[in-house]
Parts: structure tokens; sequence; C-alpha cells
């Protein structure tokens, strides 16, 4: 069972805090000398994984391997890991030298040898000259890097960074990161990076590890988290996207926006609804002409440094994001041409609000702790039933007293015509909303669904006993 | 005009503060048995003073204050150090609920503290004496200590307690290497305030001094004065007394200003 390939083996890692999951059966397998990037927005869970890592936490379940060693209950001193804090975290009463001297003093090592160490270290950070500052007296840039040869002069198997570049200005951070992947190549150290910073993911990676609310997203290269997101989500936090409803018609052949496109991915079977992803990038833009596969009028053009960006909208009603070289007037009739190999199709997650539920009466039924009227359906009171309701039609009310249950919003995906949300209930169960309303992330709403748009089915369980 | 007035109401508070003190600080360079006839400069009642013989007892007096002074400000460091650290270290309520425990014996007046350690000892049947008087000081400078060392170890970065475990070291060495240097202003300026309150404490000391006769500076003079006058010795004492806090006073705040500088210096 002894990979040597692998230095971290997680292994169904769950975390809990009271009630709150923050980390849901997260697994991940990381190869010696791997440069490896946990990204999510934050709350995801990132922070707690790498901390968990570190010893700082303990997992609720699951089981921590490094090089082959479980290290589970291992305290934080004694494992070959060391961590790069997001605020630095240097000793204030120490000065360079003895800070990054600390974790070798521990360990009784001969003066000499610390003395060559540290200039070593010092060298390498591009802090030569600087040891016997006080480290208060040193800028953002300069105690991150103390930081970093205060980790790595221990010479650890795995080298942990808590967002470290956070902290630091856009200049700044784009030199630091540039000097991390050469480190990174020349000490052949482990390198496990938390980021909410995309950019800084794509950029510096040997792998991605996406997370949100507290699990694995999509682990992959930066360019197949890019090229070929797992989801929504991904495809939304990584880049920029025209995320579109779409169905799959046949292998190569895909229905969005009203039209039939030819495109590369198969074995999704027929008449299979999907979601399309399009790159802004990978869309042709240019003047009207009957060459375009589909139409539309510019509605906005922003200026961004290297290139345009645009917001079209087709003549079937859908918005498309377009970046290009050239710009076009707003209120301009253009045509655009797509790829086959530039629409990406995803598996949608769900395509409609699934709930246990249980029959209260005839016409009430009780789902999500909560009793709602219903259609008359033939099913009796006591029964356990499966509840399913469309995306669009749930209603979100400004007052939450209007609705029978109160949410907030958690996630928001613009669809080309309407809003994806994902409305987040007060026992924490997700509700998946469409709707052409604009609602901020974190808006407080009132669920509301009416009589009529609850299908009752029989209970999925019920079905496996029989 | 609005500005002399000012100037004169300032000066005046001032003068109805220190008086007594300067009056006592002038009347102990003259050997006059009372207070208030000048018969000549001398430093005769401060030779009387350090020389012995009918004043042993003052001289004992002084040095159990400042034995108790030293141990109750010592211990209560101690004590004090590792409840903040534990208090800081509570989340949410518990904390606020700690916080306002610690408050509680530092608003009492000292009289019910005294009276209550008391009836704690005597009901304990423990004999009254110098361990009783430690333990009541102990117990009443502790809070202050606390209330010293919080600060410090709220604007001690989080993360660096868990740097030193990272970093290889134990919780102990964690808390030798980095949490003490980094709390330790917090605890000298605990400690000086722990001492000078026990020099200072007459209410509490006087109630668990037990019966064996075992006086501090205070509850000294207290049974002089009731005795019949005030020996003319006691104002060379007080002089010296007053000029000691005095200077302690002037560290304190010395170090404080210094600490804000450095502050000021890493913004």
């Amino acid at each position: 069972m002894k990979d040597s390939n692998f230095i971290i083996e997680l292994s169904n890692l769950s975390k809990n805090f009271g009630d709150k999951v923050v980390l849901d059966d997260v697994s991940l397998y990381i190869k010696k000398g791997e440069f490896v990037t946990i990204l999510g927005p934050s709350g995801c869970g990132k922070t707690t994984l790498l901390r968990i890592l570190a010893g700082f936490g303990n997992a609720s379940e699951g089981e921590i391997r490094i090089a082959g060693e479980d290290i589970t209950d291992v305290p934080p001193h004694k494992r070959p890991v060391n961590t790069v804090f997001q605020r630095y975290a240097l000793f204030p009463h120490l000065n360079v030298y003895d800070n990054v001297a600390f974790g070798l003093k521990l360990k009784k090592v001969s003066s000499d040898e610390i003395d060559s160490r540290v200039r070593k270290v010092l060298k390498m950070v591009g802090m030569t000259d600087y040891e016997w500052r006080d480290v208060n007296s040193l800028s953002g840039g300069q105690q991150q890097r103390v930081a970093i040869a205060r980790a790595i002069i221990n010479r650890p198997q795995v080298l942990l960074l808590d967002e470290p570049l956070a902290a630091l200005d856009l200049k700044m951070r784009k030199d630091m990161q540039m000097e991390l992947k050469e480190m990174h190549k020349s000490l052949g150290i482990t390198f496990v990076y938390v980021t909410h910073d995309q950019e800084e993911a794509l950029t510096l990676s040997d792998t991605i590890v996406v997370m949100n609310e507290g699990k694995v997203q999509q682990i992959g290269t930066p360019t197949d988290i890019y090229n070929e997101p797992a989801n929504s989500f991904v495809a939304d936090f990584i880049g920029e996207s025209n995320i579109l409803n779409g169905t799959m018609i046949c292998d190569k052949k895909v229905r969005f926006m009203g039209k039939e496109f030819e495109c590369v991915d198969v074995g999704f079977g027929e008449d299979v609804p999907v979601d399309v992803v399009i790159r802004p990038e990978d869309v042709y833009i240019m003047p009207h002409s009957d060459a375009g596969m589909f139409d539309g009028i510019v509605q906005s053009c922003i200026f961004k440094g290297v290139h345009y960006e645009m917001t079209v909208l087709t003549s079937d009603g859908y918005e498309i994001m377009i970046q290009d070289y050239n710009a076009f007037e707003v209120g301009q009739e253009v045509s655009m041409i797509v790829k086959p190999s530039d629409i990406h199709v995803m598996v949608k997650e769900r395509v409609c609000n699934t709930f246990e539920g249980k029959m209260i009466d005839s016409t009430h039924v009780k789902f999500l702790d909560t009793t709602f009227a219903c259609a008359e359906c033939g099913y009796e009171g006591g029964e356990s039933v499966k509840v399913e309701i469309d995306f669009d039609k749930v209603e979100l009310m400004d007052n939450k007293e209007d609705g029978s249950l109160v949410g907030d919003v958690r996630f928001i995906l613009y669809k080309g015509d309407h809003y994806h949300l994902t409305v987040r209930t007060e026992d924490g169960d997700n509700v998946y909303v469409d709707t052409h309303d604009v609602w901020d992330d974190r808006d407080i709403v009132g669920i509301k669904i009416n009589a009529e748009h609850i299908k009752i089915s029989k209970s999925a369980h019920d079905e496996m006993a029989q | 005009m609005k500005k002399l007035f000012a100037q004169s109401y300032l000066w005046l508070l001032l003068i109805m503060l220190y008086a007594p003190i300067i009056i006592i600080a002038i009347f102990s360079f003259t050997e006059a048995k009372v207070l208030g006839n000048w018969t000549g400069f001398s430093t005769q009642l401060y030779e009387n003073l350090f020389a012995g013989g009918v004043n042993n007892a003052l001289i004992v007096a002084i040095e159990n204050t400042l034995i108790i002074a030293l141990v109750a400000a010592t211990l209560s460091t101690l004590l004090g150090s590792v409840a903040a650290i534990g208090i800081h270290n509570l989340r949410g309520k518990r904390r606020a609920v700690m916080n306002s425990l610690n408050n509680v014996p530092m608003l009492n007046p000292d009289i019910i503290t005294g009276i209550s350690l008391f009836l704690l000892f005597a009901s304990l049947g423990i004999t009254q004496g110098y361990t009783t008087v430690i333990l009541a000081h102990v117990a009443f400078c502790t809070p202050y200590v606390v209330l010293c060392v919080m600060p410090r170890l709220q604007q001690m970065n989080p993360n660096i307690y868990e740097a030193a475990l990272d970093l290889g070291a134990t919780p102990f060495q964690a808390m030798r290497k980095v949490i003490i240097p980094e709390i330790k202003a917090g605890m000298i300026s605990g400690f000086i305030l722990a001492f000078t309150l026990s020099i200072d404490d007459f209410a509490v000391t006087i109630f668990t001094n037990g019966t064996d006769g075992l006086d501090t500076l205070s509850t000294y003079i207290y049974a002089d004065a009731r005795k019949g006058g005030l020996t003319p010795e006691l104002r060379p004492l007080s002089t010296i007394i007053f000029t000691v806090v005095l200077l302690l006073l002037i560290i304190i705040n010395i170090r404080t200003y210094r600490i804000q500088k450095r502050k000021e210096a890493k913004l």
C-alpha cells in the first residue's frame, strides 16, 4: 500500500466546527516535489486544510500520511513540514538572524553550521546583509522573505504557504511569485500553496486543487482546469467565462442560445441537458456578415489594456462576453464564430431541485423542515415522497417574512439570459433558483414556492425497497 | 485673563494635593517633637531612623513590608501572567465572563477583601502571620497583573505561537522563547504595580497579620499613632517612602513612553 510516489496522502478528511461542516470528505494525493495550489473563495475550507496538514487543528475524520508515515495525531513540532504564514508571524523580539536560526537552535545544531546555513538561505531569499536588522524595521516584502527563509532552513519535506503574498502590493506580488517558483525549482521541496487568487494559482502551480464549500471541485494542471473545467463553479471561478444552458442533441452536436452547434464532446447521450462554457477570448467577433454563426449588437466595450472586453446581445436575447484585440462600437451589429473545439460541454450537476419530503395530508407536504401547500397528488399523510421543483419556479422575496423559508444567496452564476443562484437556507440546505432579477452575494431573501409548482412522486427509498 | 485663571486653578489644585507631603518632607529636616515647630536644620531624625534602639520595631516593620511586597509581587506576576494567557485563549462569551470576574476584586473595597480573607483563614484554621499576609496580598494584586499583561497578548500576532511550534518548539519551549519575551514588558509593569500596591496596603494586612505582632509599615504607623501621637521619626520615613514610590512611578511612565515610541516606530 506504500506508494513512494506520494509525499502527502490525505484520505477522506472531514472537519466540523459544531454543526458547520468545513471539510467534507476531502482526499488529496500530492507527489514529491510538486507545486500544489489549493484554490478557492474565502470560507471554502482551504486554510483549514492547510492547518490540519501543519498540525494546528485536528481533522474530525480521516487520515494524513506524509512520506508514508501516519501523522494524523502527531503534534506540529514533530511534523516534517514548515509553514509560511499569511501575516509573516516573525518573532518581533528577535532580529533577522535569530528568527531564521530559531528552528536550528532548537535542534541543537552546532553554531558554525547554523551560521553557514543562515547565510545561505538569506542569500537565497535576497536578504544578505540584513542579519542584524530588527524585523520590525523591514518592509512587508522583506518580512515575507525572512519568513520563507525561516521555514526552508529546516529543510522540511513539505513547505506550506498560507496566502503568503496576499498582503503585498501587485508589483511586489508578481516579483515574489517568480522568486517562489525559482525557489521551488532549486530546492526540490514539495510546496502546498493556499490562495484565493486564481491568476496566482495558474501562474505558479504544477497542480491546482479547486475547493468550494469544503469539497474538492477539481484537481488538475492549470491548463486542464482552465480549458476543461469540471463544473460551472470551476468555470466561473477560474478566469472569465460564458456559461449557458444547453442540450446535447447527440454526440458532437449541442444546442444552446436557440441554435445548434458542432462540438467535439461525445458520450453524454441524447437530448441531455448540459452546461456549455465558452471562454470570452474564444469567440471571434467581426462586423455583421453571413459567415457568422450568430449575430448580435454590441452593448458595451471596455479597454482592458491588452484587449477590449465587450458584451454582445445576441438576436436570440443572450448576453455574451467577448475579448478581442479590436474594438467594436456600442450599437454596432456584429457576427460571431465559435470553433467546435472551443465549445466546452459539462454535465449538469442537477436539472431541478430535489428534496426528500413527507406528506402531512393529501394537500400538504413537509420538506426542508417546512410545511408547504401542494396540489392534490394522491399520496396520504405520513408517506415519504420525493419533491421536485424547477429552478425557475422558486420565487425570491425581498422581505424574508414574505417567504415560507429564509435563506441567503451564496453563489451567483450568470447564464447569458438569467441568473442561476444557490440559496442557502438557515438549516444549511441549498435551494437552486433561476431568476431574471439581480441579487447580490449574501443577500438575505425569503423563499416562496407556489403549490402548483411542487411536483411529488414516489420516494427514491421506497423504489429501492421494492 | 482666562488663561491666568486656568493656570492659577491648576497650581492651587497641585498645591492642595502636594502640600501635606511637602510639609512633612520639610519638617523631616528639623528635630522638633511637634510638627510645625522649626528648630533649625538637622538630619538627626534620619539618623535616629536607621540607628536602631527605640526604633528597632520600625526597621523590622520596614523589612517585613519589603519582603512581603517582593514575595507577593513575584507570586502574583507568575499567577497573573499565566491567568492572562489562559483568558486570552478563551473564546467569545467565556472570555468576557473571565475578564469581568477578574475585574470584580479590583473594585471590591479593601476592607471587604480583608474581612473575607480573615474569615476564610480563620475558618480553615490557618495560623495568621507571614503566610496569610502574603497570600492575601497575592489575592488582591493578581488581577492587576492580569490587567497589565492582557493588552500585550492582544497586540501579539496570534500566529507566532503556532510559528514556534511549526519550527520544532515544544509547547513549553514556544511559551518560554516566544510568548514570554512578547509579554515581558507587561509582566514588569504588573510586578511594579503589585509591589507598590502591597507596600501601600493597610486594610487587608490589618485583618490578616494575626496576633503575634507581625507589623508592616502601615500597621506599625497606625498602632504608633494610637499609642499617643506620631513619633517624629515617621516624618523622614514618609519622605523616603514617598520618594521611592515617586521613582517607581517615573520608571513606569518612562517604560510606557518608550514602549509607545517603539510601537510608533513600527508603524
